[in-house]
């Protein structure tokens, strides 16, 4: 250890270490992980946004699984949280993934080509 | 891979003795069996603190809060919560449940939203046996600050300024001790680290030691820097093994990192560390007494002055700090002296910490601002008396200390208050005491200990300690009179104001308070020869009282076959045969069994 800088540096990388304990205020994104959600490949779907936000360093940005909201034909169904906003995606693949980060998490515009409501339709 | 979840498993002593050490591996089992090994982090944390709900696994990013966990329930934990994200309710501590069935984080329980964690920051929350998740909580920058911007003059006066006193018990300025050490020339001096705690129930220190040695490491080496000495000691006692093993990794770490050494920083600054273990004798936690433990003499205090910030360890200006007041000192200095005199009260500042124990719902370890009612740590954090009984006293300061009656509750928590009402802070032993306990069984108990621990170099301590304890057997016995406790009461204050130390001054102090707030149940015992508390044995009987609902569980245990009665009749007891041992008290499932 030789200056502060040298600890600010360890600290900064370390921190990715530390941040998920504590109080999360910022976006979560949910996944559905019942059965129906992981036959309808729920898992890999996670993964990558697990392997996505910490390419980018997104720290407020927590991913959790959670059970089956109900519509198991329609799976894989992921939920993000913003504040008092939600956003329900259905037939999450793996490329819309990148681009639901790409696209909302950090550009803040909904991909409306997932969103539920075109499935309703 | 990067985790999506973080599952922190408590691993203090208490929960290790409750089981906590085998839990780890049965994840790793589990996680692995389902193919989600990677996706999930384990972490073995220091103690969480509300020790009586232990062994803990709390998982984030949700914060969900599992208490009692054993061995079987680590199977449904990975497979419903982390597998398929579905949060297992039933082994949710019940506290943080709402009315509704809602899950609650961890920090929005009861128990917790009152506290105010300086000391404990990161204790719970990171892994002691990695430096890096210590630096990422802002861990050594306090270090930084002082040797970059700071000189060791102005750290003193930060330190002064921010008010901190010693929280081992004395209560001493910090920063007018270093002041002692600093103005003190000499080419060598010494600081230590004083972990030998002693009173019997306190876990504070151990806690920190186990779950942050890191903060320990670095308060030590602000002193350090702050006294002028480049060498410290850890003085810890040998029946704190998972501490000292901690303690051994940080250091070896903090001189990877390059935190503890030569030139520390670049700017010139050496610091070194040693650990020394003691034998686990009460008297060790005594300054002087410490200082001849860690030269090898055997561990007896001396007389003061000279003061061990004049001549110390090795006859060189020394000053003694407290496991608790140096983990307090990176969180001082880095986030600033205004910060922390702005908890607590005007005289008493920043927070305490207390092993809450004794007849308390929620024993554990907890942090609280100073000024805090005692009422609000025992019913509000500690969620009150079992069983709904009636609270008598609450001790404090340990064998050192006093109690303080059920009418004196609403007094804050200061150095100050806690001595105007005749106990001390102590090092943060609290213990509850309920109606069912016996203030001269107690009195009994301390001076059993403080027996046990007098080194003997003093005639007051040596031989006053044994006396004392020789009358409260005598009058627990049914045998005493009135005199005696005029006896007590003179000897207890000849061996408060002659004893050489602090261990023979503090001894009487249980008697004293005790005979103060509680005169009448010390009379009961001599005039009426009858024991209040229920405890003492040659002045009880057991009865049953018609609330038997004759299941005859008290007959079929007990041990002198006393107890008479048949199926579903009232039962009695044959109080002539009867030894008093109290088991069928206990085992009766509907409290008909009393003892008077």
């Amino acid at each position: 250890m030789k200056s502060l800088d040298d600890l600010k540096k360890i600290r900064d990388a370390a921190q990715k270490k530390v941040t998920m304990r504590g109080k999360n205020d910022g976006t979560r994104i949910l996944v559905g992980m019942a059965t129906c959600g992981i036959s309808a490949g729920a898992r890999p779907v996670m993964n990558r946004f697990v392997e996505e936000i910490a390419k980018r360093d997104l720290n407020t940005v927590t991913v959790t699984p959670v059970g089956c909201i109900g519509e198991c034909a329609i799976e894989p169904i992921v939920e993000v949280l913003q504040g008092e906003e939600r956003t329900t995606y259905c037939k999450v693949t793996e490329e819309a993934v990148e681009r639901i980060i790409n696209e909302h998490i950090i550009g803040g515009k909904v991909v409306t080509d997932y969103v539920i409501g075109k499935y309703r339709l | 891979m990067i985790e999506r979840a973080h599952v922190l498993i408590c691993s203090g002593s208490n929960c290790i003795s409750r089981g906590s050490k085998s839990l780890r591996q049965e994840f790793e089992d589990n996680l692995s069996r389902l193919g989600i090994r990677d996706e999930i982090k384990l972490v073995n944390t220091g103690c969480v603190g509300l020790c009586e709900q232990g062994p803990f696994v709390i998982v984030y990013p949700e914060g969900v809060f599992y208490a009692q966990v054993k061995m079987k329930d680590i199977k449904t934990i990975c497979d419903e919560h982390l597998y398929k994200g579905r949060i297992v309710e039933k082994l949710v501590f019940d506290e943080a449940l709402t009315e509704t069935k809602e899950v609650r984080a961890f920090d929005e329980i009861k128990f917790y939203a009152k506290q105010t964690r300086v000391a404990l920051r990161n204790c719970g929350l990171i892994n002691p046996d990695d430096i890096e998740e210590y630096i990422a909580r802002d861990g050594y920058r306090g270090l930084g600050k002082v040797l970059i911007d700071m000189t060791p003059i102005s750290v003193i006066e930060e330190m002064i300024k921010s008010g901190l006193r010693g929280r081992g018990g004395g209560g001493f300025s910090t920063g007018l001790k270093w002041k002692f050490a600093y103005n003190n020339k000499s080419d060598q001096k010494y600081v230590i680290c004083n972990a030998d705690e002693g009173d019997p129930g306190a876990f504070m220190d151990r806690a920190l030691l186990e779950g942050d040695p890191h903060s320990i490491l670095e308060g030590l080496m602000i002193a350090g820097y702050a006294i002028g000495a480049d060498k410290g000691y850890i003085y810890v006692r040998i029946e704190y093994p998972t501490a000292i093993e901690k303690l051994k990794v940080a250091i070896k770490q903090a001189k990877e990192y390059g935190l503890l050494g030569n030139n520390i920083f670049g700017t010139g600054f050496n610091f070194d560390i040693e650990i020394r273990l003691g034998a686990g004798a009460f008297v060790c936690g005594e300054e002087t007494a410490l200082i001849a433990s860690i030269e090898g003499a055997r561990g007896m205090s001396r007389n003061k002055p000279p003061f061990p910030a004049e001549r110390g360890l090795w006859g060189k200006p020394t000053i003694i700090n407290n496991v608790e007041t140096l983990a307090n000192i990176p969180a001082v200095i880095f986030q600033g002296a205004d910060w922390f005199s702005r908890i607590g009260t005007e005289k008493s500042k920043g927070t305490k910490v207390f092993s809450l124990g004794g007849n308390i719902k929620n024993a554990g370890l907890v942090e609280v601002p100073m000024g805090t009612t005692l009422r609000e740590v025992i019913y509000e954090i500690g969620g009150g008396i079992p069983k709904n009984k009636m609270l008598k006293a609450v001790q404090t300061g340990g064998p050192s200390g006093g109690a303080i009656p059920e009418s004196n509750l609403d007094l804050p928590i200061e150095y100050e208050t806690l001595i105007a009402a005749g106990s001390m802070m102590g090092s943060g032993g609290m213990v509850v005491i309920d109606e069912d306990n016996c203030m001269v069984d107690i009195c009994r108990f301390y001076l059993e200990f403080t027996v046990e621990e007098s080194c003997g170099k003093c005639t007051p301590c040596r031989e006053g300690t044994k006396k004392m304890l020789e009358m409260l057997q005598i009058i627990s016995s049914g045998e005493g009179t009135l005199e005696h406790l005029d006896k007590l009461e003179q000897l207890a204050r000849m061996v408060k104001s002659s004893s050489l130390c602090g261990l023979g001054q503090a001894a009487p102090n249980p008697i004293l308070s005790m005979l103060d707030n509680f005169r009448d149940e010390f009379e009961a015992h001599v005039v009426d020869k009858k024991c209040p508390g229920g405890v003492c044995k040659p002045l009880i009987k057991l009865l049953v009282t018609d609330d038997c609902i004759g299941c005859t569980k008290c007959a079929q245990n007990c041990p002198v076959n006393c107890i008479s009665g048949s199926i579903k009749q009232l039962h009695t007891i044959d109080t002539s045969a009867c030894i008093k041992c109290g088991i069928c008290k206990n085992i009766c499932p509907v409290d008909a069994i009393v003892s008077i």
